[in-house]
């Protein structure tokens, strides 16, 4: 298990609006142990019982934190996460869709430069099986087991790990990325921890077409990686987006394709999935 | 969102980048009327969303009004890769001694905005650039410190350009401060032009704007244009969806934009082709899978539907009554099959046995069938 477990206390900024709210109750429910909320001007309220602050230094203050979920609406998602990093919460979970490219490229620079670690945004969040979830994800797919995942997508996060849970084999901690173009935390980052993490006998990359997380993944795990790894790239049929310009063709060149991907993986003697089910597969193969 | 050439340039100038002078024209009488107030040679340019505009015959010189009057004729009204042109932009020709490229982008893996300058610019960039990326000159940008007119000499002077040092320093910083201002995806000048009497112009600029911050640029919305939208596409996001017209027979509903382009991935794989992409979002209610379904069934392409739902959030049961209610008010005419699991997923086939929908435990069984109920790719 990494990053989280049952002890993990929990702050949730933007408890108070629909999806905080609900998503606070799902994740009690999960037995997470959240201890407070943060809405700017709601200082002094209570929702299900947890204290509300109107700052994050408020909350501090009145608690020891170690993680911090965002629900708060795009426009001041980015502030939001670089207040919790200016409170030194050391892990921020940033859920918010829609966030403007620019506020996150210099929001992850800040928030990296402060030492925390910002997951997402426009992800589902993490989840260590039946220890807790900082997360949207249904908790119920997700059995206890010996797998690690780490995903770009949300919903076929939630197949593979009901795929995995299924054949008996399990998840230790999954852990949504996000798939906007700058997100805070990439595969590369979480493969190190997994690599260490005794719990963790395998692990499952669940990628997609654009950018070039998955080919620097491979290239580490071609190096470093003491663990099987089971490769599945989403969008492979996709049809080629209008052109943008040439900057775009420039800068990626064939970096970012379904074939570039699939190459890197190869090279790096990952096994490559061509859907859920055969993750599964794949995985028992690898595992012996 | 794109941006027509003409927008773009607007926009450079108002942070200082040179434009030639012009203006657009709807038809060929105001392209006449525009060249004569100009008093030069002008450049007809069809403004369209397409790159390849001159090999398409999209670009023309006019010596006089009476030419630009003709040549504004022929191109307004042609038809680009498939998409009517219904302007073209009206500008001073202007007299070429070296042309640049200057683009900024955000490269995903530094996480920063690259700037990439090189002296070997024009219409066959992308060709330098795969062939001797040595020829492209990056600078990555400090989010915070932004970009500084003593780099962006030193940058001019890296990639060796050739001209006035400190006006081609001036473009980079102003092209820099349109990218942050407008909170651009891409902000291109190509070619950026040194004039035969050493001016630096940009004769032609793209940027594509980023619809994420749109909301802090309400006057830059309005530029949007739903007629160069597919007018499902345009239904759909009435709606909320995540909606692209495809070009093949089989319409696919799923939550999730992961899942439903595995969802496409698999249709293909079988041989089948998708006539689109429909993403209902989370925790979709009936009434959502019912407008998707509404919206998919609208495409005449289509000859039947997969439905793949996995339930998280979203709960299966809902989107059985959704299409339940689409069943019950005739709206299916074609075949659908549906594949459901995981949150209600039990109740949700409960509620759809025996009725006319084709149930499969799995996304891969659900494929096989509607492809072959509809037939495969041709």
């Amino acid at each position: 298990m990494i990053l989280i477990n049952r002890e993990t206390r929990v702050l949730v900024q933007g408890i108070t609006g629909r999806e905080g709210q609900f998503h606070t109750r799902q994740m009690l429910e999960y037995g997470t142990k959240v201890v407070a909320g943060v809405t700017p001007g709601k200082g002094g309220s209570e929702v299900l019982g947890l204290p509300v602050y109107d700052t994050v230094k408020e909350a501090v203050a009145h608690h020891a934190i170690d993680a911090s979920i965002i629900f708060v609406p795009a426009p001041a998602a980015a502030d939001a996460a670089l207040e919790a990093a200016h409170a030194g919460i050391p892990l921020i979970v940033l859920i918010t869709e829609g966030i403007p490219t620019l506020d996150m490229v210099k929001a992850v620079e800040e928030i990296k430069a402060l030492g925390s670690r910002l997951i997402g945004g426009n992800c589902p969040g993490i989840i260590s099986a039946e220890e807790s979830k900082i997360g949207i994800m249904p908790g119920h797919v997700f059995k206890r087991g010996k797998v690690g995942l780490i995903s770009r997508s949300g919903t076929l996060t939630y197949e593979a790990a009901a795929a995995l849970s299924q054949a008996g084999l399990g998840t230790t901690t999954t852990v949504g990325i996000g798939g906007d173009p700058v997100i805070g935390t990439t595969f590369k980052d979480l493969l190190p921890l997994f690599n260490e993490d005794p719990e963790t006998e395998a692990v499952v990359l669940i990628g997609e077409i654009g950018g070039s997380d998955e080919e620097e993944a491979a290239a580490w795990i071609k190096e470093n990686m003491k663990k099987p790894v089971v490769g599945f790239i989403g969008g492979r049929s996709a049809p080629k987006g209008k052109r943008m310009g040439h900057a775009g063709a420039i800068i990626m060149g064939n970096v970012g394709t379904p074939e570039s991907k699939l190459k890197a993986f190869a090279e790096a003697g990952i096994p490559v999935a061509d859907t859920i089910d055969e993750i599964v597969d794949l995985v028992k193969k690898a595992l012996g | 969102m794109n941006l027509h050439e003409y927008q773009a340039k607007e926009i450079l100038a108002r942070y200082g980048v040179p434009v030639p002078p012009g203006k657009v024209a709807y038809t060929p009488d105001e392209a006449k009327r525009i060249a004569e107030e100009l008093g030069k040679r002008v450049v007809i340019k069809a403004q369209v969303h397409v790159g390849g505009r001159g090999k398409a015959g999209g670009v023309k010189l006019a010596d006089t009004p009476q030419e630009a009057y003709e040549k504004a004729q022929a191109i307004l009204g042609m038809n680009i890769k498939g998409l009517t042109v219904k302007k073209v932009l009206v500008a001073e020709a202007v007299d070429i001694a070296k042309e640049y490229y200057a683009g900024l982008i955000l490269d995903r893996a530094r996480k920063r905005v690259v700037l990439m300058l090189s002296k070997e610019g024009g219409v066959d960039i992308e060709e330098v650039a795969a062939e001797r990326p040595e020829a492209i000159h990056k600078f990555w940008i400090d989010p915070h410190k932004g970009f500084r007119p003593f780099e962006a000499r030193e940058m001019v002077k890296k990639a060796g350009l050739e001209g006035n040092l400190n006006k081609l320093a001036q473009v980079l910083v102003a092209l820099y401060q349109a990218y942050e201002g407008v909170d651009a995806s891409i902000a291109e000048i190509n070619p950026l032009v040194v004039t035969t009497d050493g001016q630096i112009v940009a004769a032609d600029a793209k940027i594509v704007l980023d619809d994420n911050a749109l909301f802090r640029h309400p006057e830059l919305m309005e530029l949007r244009e739903i007629e160069a939208e597919h007018p499902l596409e345009v239904e759909a996001s009435n709606y909320g969806f995540a909606y692209v017209k495809l070009q093949g027979n089989i319409g696919i509903i799923g939550n999730g934009a992961g899942l439903v382009m595995y969802t496409l991935d698999l249709v293909n794989r079988v041989g089948g082709r998708p006539a689109n992409f429909l993403d209902i979002g989370g925790g979709a209610k009936a009434e959502v899978v019912y407008n998707a379904l509404k919206v998919v069934l609208k495409d005449p392409d289509v000859k039947g539907v997969f439905i793949n739902i996995f339930g998280g959030i979203t709960r299966a049961d809902e989107v059985a009554k959704g299409v339940i209610r689409a069943l019950e008010e005739g709206l299916l005419t074609k075949p659908v099959v549906m594949r459901v699991a995981g949150t209600a997923e039990e109740e949700a086939k409960r509620l759809l046995e025996g009725r006319p929908i084709y149930m499969y435990p799995t996304s891969i069984e659900a494929a096989k069938a509607i492809v072959a109920m509809v037939g495969g790719a041709a």
